[in-house]
């Protein structure tokens, strides 16, 4: 059904559709309207979920851990400092093999403190063990709740997701939204059936101590996990376009780059964005496309090469800064053309750090700049004034 | 006693299981919390639910691929034991799952009166059906005997040692049962492994208690108090008859039992000298007895609040 | 087809009977069976919960018994004795 719906409230119905037994969360701009309109759906008895208002992210996280560990499936949302917050328990969650869906409505992360939109936040957890998926708009984000339950429960990844939406920008805008009616999710989604869970009938002890004997091969089936469930996010989006009808690429998505020889790289909303520059740049005779990073992880190595292997210029657009390093998103294209015979010239840039507006004007500059030589590390937009100290 | 009456009696014993914290278990040789939580256990039955936080009840219940506990049992994080506990409740309740069983959150005293107490008051803030039992043997043990907020006064621990300047622990027990019972939940009580029926009774009472539960239990640890292995219940009672450690029940934030202590009362000193971790207020010319009077008063007000005498 | 748990995942329930504690013992508890008035306080106070027995024959599993002497220290009529344990 086509609906005129807020992002958060597509978060909400794509979520509710999926009959989480337990929401969890703790209120936190810009994420409380997901989690104000799921307690509504509960409140009118439109939603048969446990919901469980808490005293912190961190109690949040630890009760969605619980419900999972129980056989429930089970859902929370947060952001930035909140994410955070729950950081000790993400990183637990992961080992504990449990396949919890968390939306993260990006934003930047404190000091200063600032509520709008960058991924500083989910990048911080690029290593936890959790499968990341970026939405670029409200139709992706609500179908991409349902897929997030679909891939992390899978039998052989077991893994939980976090999906990434863009703070403000994705979650308080309206947009027209098919959502997904309750019918066409249980035909989609199965229910949660771990083989392993707390049960008085079954007792296991989870949560063990991993000595050096153990540990090792702990880490190294998360790995092989998280690996594994590259081809699971293929699939499922496979399926779910051929269910619904729609597609957001599966690992990755490429948008005109048939003849090009540069492209963009960005993940979330900011494709929007370089979409129409590269029509605007296109309609001005540039060769230039766009390659969309639709799951961050598992990293799509192999993806990204094949995308790459016709293009001079890469154009890297990051949301978040590997302070003291580089670009996080730069390095790992970097990283994964290394053993390759095509090596295009990676320029990288860190854009929109905040919720600095990221007008069309400013992917022009970037892209002229780029085509005269390449840029690394490079601030777009910066303020010179506000770098000077008083004297 | 006759002999029929002797046989009558012998039958009534029902024979001994194998606890639910099975042995082989890692706990030091008279570790007051491995016999608290066995008795915690098996007063509870196999139709629980338990929740850990990280600590020597955990290390040495769970080393992989051993386990002691013969219940679903699940160990997350230092601080989370609760709220994991919430969660586990929520999923049985969802699925239809939550009759006629019980779900117990444990930890020691850091992971319940410190690290944990914002979990630990959420849970007891929103009314979930689960106990709560604090292992308290009063000083982070399983990382080598450092100060907790229930570290008692004068206590030596690696982070509170006796010096020129110091007599040890500078602080008194926070009063956590009473922050508990300031939640207004149904049942708050005190226990200690030197009264093991008292203990079992009120697991059994706690559980048949709809809502949060809180219950703190008193367990010495000789490796960290520095008394003899077979001391543990030793010294738990004198820990409860030198006034030290009060055992009262709470009911919806009030008072509403206590173990009288009456003419069984014993000096501190009875309780402290045993103990290696007050050694230092016993040393030749230490020069204690301000600071020996100080831990007197603590029991004086403890018997006066609680009317223990 | 859901591949083997890896290990470090689950634990089974009462696994950990696999480590005998008892190595760790130097002295170890001699129950007497003389005074015993069957009052299973030893039973009760063990921290390992390896006292075994009826009708006023108890004894310790001496796989675990790790030797703390709490049984023998609780003992009501002093019918449990701590001996050096010889191997």
């Amino acid at each position: 059904m086509k609906e005129f719906i807020e992002g958060s409230m597509a978060v909400a119905r794509g979520v509710a559709v999926c009959r989480p037994h337990v929401v969890s969360a703790y209120p936190i701009t810009p994420q409380t309207h997901i989690v104000e309109h799921l307690s509504e759906m509960v409140a009118d008895g439109d939603l048969d979920s446990q919901f469980i208002n808490v005293e912190s992210e961190f109690g949040a996280a630890s009760v969605v851990l619980g419900a999972a560990a129980a056989g429930g499936r089970s859902y929370s949302a947060t952001t930035s400092q909140g994410l955070l917050l729950m950081g000790e328990v993400l990183f637990n969650i992961a080992g504990l093999r449990l396949p919890i869906s968390i939306t993260v409505a990006n934003r930047a992360v404190s000091a200063p403190i600032n509520i709008w939109n960058d991924h500083s936040d989910a990048m911080v957890f690029r290593d936890a063990g959790w499968i990341m998926l970026f939405a670029e708009d409200n139709q992706e984000v609500h179908d991409m709740q349902i897929q997030a339950y679909k891939i992390g429960e899978n039998p052989e990844i077991m893994l939980p997701v976090l999906v990434n939406m863009d703070g403000f920008i994705l979650t308080h805008a309206y947009e027209t939204v098919e959502t997904i009616s309750q019918k066409e999710a249980d035909d989609f989604l199965p229910p949660f059936k771990p083989e392993y869970y707390l049960d008085v009938n079954k007792p296991i002890t989870m949560g063990v101590l991993g000595d050096p004997n153990y540990y090792l091969e702990t880490r190294y089936s998360l790995q092989e996990a998280i690996d594994e469930s590259r081809d699971v996010v293929k699939q499922v989006a496979r399926e779910f376009k051929e269910k619904f009808g729609r597609w957001y690429g599966d690992l990755i998505d490429t948008y005109r780059t048939e003849d090009a020889d540069t492209v963009f790289v960005a993940m979330g909303s900011l494709v929007g964005t370089i979409k129409d520059t590269v029509d605007e740049l296109r309609d001005k005779g540039e060769k230039v496309g766009l390659l969309k990073i639709r799951c961050y992880r598992p990293w799509p190595g192999e993806e990204v090469v094949e995308s790459l292997k016709n293009i001079d210029n890469v154009i890297v657009l990051e949301k978040a800064v590997s302070l003291g390093a580089s670009g996080m998103m730069a390095d790992e294209i970097k990283a994964s053309l290394f053993d390759t015979p095509h090596r295009p010239k990676i320029s990288n840039f860190f854009i929109g750090l905040g919720g600095r507006d990221i007008p069309k004007e400013s992917l022009i500059k970037v892209y002229n700049q780029v085509k005269e030589k390449p840029q690394y590390n490079q601030f777009v937009d910066l303020k010179p004034e506000l770098l000077e100290y008083p004297s | 006693m006759s002999d029929t009456k002797t046989k009558k009696k012998r039958k009534e014993k029902p024979p001994i299981e194998e606890p639910l914290l099975a042995p082989g278990h890692r706990a030091c040789s008279g570790c007051g919390e491995s016999l608290g939580a066995k008795l915690v256990m098996d007063a509870a039955g196999p139709n629980t639910y338990a929740t850990c936080c990280t600590g020597c009840l955990e290390v040495f219940s769970t080393p992989y691929p051993e386990s002691a506990w013969k219940m679903p049992w699940i160990h997350s994080l230092f601080e989370n034991s609760s709220a994991v506990a919430a969660g586990i409740e929520a999923a049985l309740i969802a699925q239809g799952r939550d009759k006629d069983v019980n779900i117990i959150a444990m930890g020691g005293d850091g992971g319940t009166a410190d690290i944990g107490i914002g979990c630990l008051s959420g849970m007891l803030e929103r009314g979930h059906n689960i106990l709560y039992v604090c292992f308290d043997n009063e000083a982070y043990m399983n990382t080598g005997v450092q100060r907790s907020g229930l570290t008692p006064f004068d206590a030596r621990t690696s982070t509170s040692p006796p010096g020129k300047r110091s007599w040890g622990n500078k602080t008194t027990k926070k009063n956590l049962p009473g922050i508990a019972g300031a939640h207004g939940i149904p049942y708050v009580a005190t226990a200690t492994v030197g009264y093991p029926n008292d203990l079992i009774n009120k697991v059994k009472k706690a559980l048949k208690i709809q809502g949060p539960k809180y219950m703190q239990v008193h367990v010495p640890c000789p490796l960290g108090w520095i008394h003899p292995t077979d001391q543990t219940i030793e010294i738990a009672k004198l820990a409860v008859l030198t006034g030290l450690i009060p055992i009262y029940e709470m009911e919806y934030g009030e008072v509403t039992r206590v173990r009288k202590i009456g003419k069984n009362r014993r000096p501190v000193e009875d309780y402290l000298k045993p103990q290696g971790r007050f050694r230092h207020l016993f040393a030749k010319g230490a020069e204690a007895e301000e600071e020996l009077e100080k831990i007197r008063q603590i029991a004086e007000d403890n018997i006066k609040k609680f009317g223990l005498a | 087809m859901a591949r083997p748990r890896p290990a470090g995942y689950v634990a089974e329930p009462g696994s950990s009977k696999a480590n005998k504690t008892g190595s760790w013992r130097t002295e170890k508890p001699v129950f007497l069976h003389d005074t015993c008035t069957d009052c299973r306080i030893c039973v009760l106070v063990c921290p390992d919960g390896i006292i075994f027995g009826a009708d006023s024959i108890y004894d310790a599993d001496f796989d675990f018994c790790k030797g703390c002497g709490i049984c023998a220290a609780e003992c009501p009529v002093d019918d449990i004795e701590m001996a050096p344990e010889v191997r």
